[in-house]
């Protein structure tokens, strides 16, 4: 086992050290004037040259590179343009902001996904797994800002049940908290809900269907106690691989959710950054989504490995 | 003999219901210039920020142009990005991956790890990144988008190329000493034209989606240009005052990747039988 992770988490820095080179090229070499993009069109060819000394633009790219990634691993971030401030500190108050997002929707997410799940793969076809695949389908094919305008309207506007700004006043309550990032969360909910569902319902279908399920039907074990005891351990397993494949969607759904809310996570700072050209501030924000993306995914298969009784015998005798 | 065409959209109606909105969809974009009432930067100063009436079916918004025409005219950046998008994830996919199934061993490992760190970013995160650089424009857009879709593409082929290319008439081709283009583009990919069609049907949709989402985040085309996700954007703030300049943009993204998500679905459960 230890040796799976310790695996894992080298294939996870190969991964990462191939995105931080994917990341720097995008964002310092690709079109050529990093201080172009910045100033904008009418800024003097002189002032653009000067900011491109001062980035350090006029050295090879492949020492400016290892200078930037030297910098990353040591903590020095580079400084923002725009904001009168240092990348990394900046970046990781805002991204626990929007874990605590993410959290929220994954704690809504995950129950009610499964529970759907289940309910439609005991029945397949009936009126609920109609329902829930209906419903499922068409706001998981809908982005994230059209669901949230909806819900605006629908549950902020015209009912007047839930604040439209997402971010409460300073020192609000847990429960003030929780009612202002719901439908922020339920856009990212509804978004993810029904390839999860999906998921669950196919593994309960093929599961009952198992040859178990039947022997344990026929040795007179209680339906109960078969889906139960049974059907439930094998249907949900590969739950847990697909929600760490989700966390991408949740990811790129952060950046969406948090510009149409206004909420000031890393997502909405990456938009930030985007649109005021601020390119050692986007660059520190798509390296640590990327980061946290990718340790999530890694403890998603670490969790599997070790909840699959196969998989964890298997590994022990390696 | 006609009827035979017909025959998929009875076994599945989800595929005919869907079909059905992205034609609808279609027809309304390419006549926009006949049906709407004005032109869509057209600004009528005497009708700002109007609700729904007669005059102007889905109101006017702050500058007094009319929605209802912003809508239609938007379709159709839609209908140039998404197919062109995919087209390109589909040429650039289908290659990369038929490659790595066909040539195999370290090819096929250095081309997957390759895809694997691409895919390690959140599709928005690197069209974001890209397009900050690139600079918003509908060429850009398609670009990046078809770019981003490659390596998805490209999985998607290499698992069906995978099993022709052990087959015996791909063997045949090669003991003909026919050369690799030759093998993959006549001979492997006609039999991997099913899965790679479900594919493109998916990933059209999400590339509504995703060019949407671009134009939503200011990435996209310009303003004043009446793209769908742009306007959303614009008009936010309006969502109290004036809900129904952001409510009905919304709502033709949500018609459109919805036709295509029920097309999705069912050629997916055609194919699946």
């Amino acid at each position: 086992m230890t040796r799976f992770v310790l695996r894992r988490l080298l294939l996870l820095g190969v991964t990462l050290l191939v995105a931080s080179v994917l990341i720097f090229l995008m964002t310092s070499v690709m079109p050529g004037n990093v201080g172009r993009i910045v100033l904008g069109p009418f800024a003097s060819d002189a002032s653009v040259a000067e900011l491109n000394r001062q980035l350090g633009l006029d050295q090879p790219a492949a020492l400016r590179y290892l200078q930037w990634l030297g910098g990353v691993l040591t903590g020095d971030w580079g400084r923002s343009l725009t904001l009168d401030t240092d990348v990394l500190p900046l970046a990781l108050a805002r991204l626990g902001r929007s874990l605590l997002l993410a959290g929220y929707a994954l704690v809504l997410l995950v129950p009610v996904a499964i529970a759907a799940g289940v309910a439609a793969g005991r029945r397949p076809g009936g009126w609920f797994d109609r329902l829930a695949s209906v419903v499922g389908l068409t706001f998981g094919a809908m982005p994230e800002f059209v669901t949230g305008v909806f819900l605006i309207v629908g549950l902020g506007v015209g009912l007047g049940w839930l604040p439209v700004q997402a971010l409460p006043d300073e020192g609000a309550g847990l429960v003030t908290w929780l009612r202002h990032l719901l439908m922020p969360a339920l856009s990212l909910v509804l978004l993810l809900f029904a390839y999860l569902f999906r998921m669950v319902r196919t593994g309960m279908r093929s599961e009952l269907a198992a040859d178990y399920t039947r022997t344990a039907v026929l040795k007179g074990l209680p339906r109960r106690r078969v889906i139960r005891h049974h059907v439930l351990r094998n249907a949900l397993l590969p739950t847990i691989t697909v929600i760490g494949a989700q966390l991408g969607w949740l990811v790129g759904g952060l950046v969406v959710v948090e510009t149409l809310f206004r909420y000031p996570g890393i997502g909405s700072l990456m938009e930030y950054a985007a649109s005021n050209k601020d390119v050692p501030l986007l660059a520190g924000c798509a390296l640590l989504i990327t980061g946290v993306f990718g340790l999530a995914n890694l403890a998603a298969d670490v969790v599997y490995a070790w909840l699959n009784p196969r998989v964890r015998h298997a590994l022990a005798g390696a | 003999m006609p009827w035979r065409v017909l025959e998929p959209l009875r076994r599945s109606p989800a595929l005919a219901v869907g079909l059905a909105m992205v034609a609808a969809w279609l027809v309304t974009a390419a006549a926009a210039p006949w049906l709407a009432p004005s032109g869509p930067t057209v600004s009528d100063y005497g009708a700002l920020s109007q609700a729904p009436s007669a005059a102007h079916w889905f109101g006017t918004d702050e500058y007094g142009r009319d929605v209802l025409s912003r809508v239609l005219f938007g379709g159709r950046y839609v209908l140039l990005i998404a197919p062109a998008a995919t087209l390109i994830g589909l040429v650039l996919g289908a290659a990369i991956g038929m490659s790595a199934a066909y040539f195999g061993r370290w090819v096929d490992e250095v081309i997957m790890r390759l895809l694997d760190a691409v895919m390690a970013f959140p599709i928005v995160i690197l069209a974001l990144l890209a397009l900050t650089m690139l600079g918003g424009s509908t060429g850009n857009v398609v670009l990046v988008i078809g770019l981003v879709f490659a390596p998805l593409i490209a999985r998607t082929a290499r698992a069906a190329a995978l099993v022709e290319v052990r087959r015996e008439y791909v063997q045949a081709a090669r003991i003909r000493r026919e050369g690799p283009l030759y093998v993959l583009a006549v001979e492997v990919l006609p039999n991997i034209r099913g899965p790679l069609v479900v594919e493109g049907t998916i990933r059209l949709g999400y590339a509504v989606f995703t060019s949407a989402t671009l134009g939503f985040l200011g990435l996209g085309v310009q303003p004043p240009a009446p793209d769908w996700g742009l306007m959303v954007a614009e008009n936010r703030a309006l969502l109290t005052s004036a809900p129904w300049t952001v409510l009905f943009p919304a709502g033709a993204i949500a018609f459109v990747v919805v036709g295509f998500s029920l097309m999705a679905d069912g050629l997916r459960d055609l194919e699946g039988r």
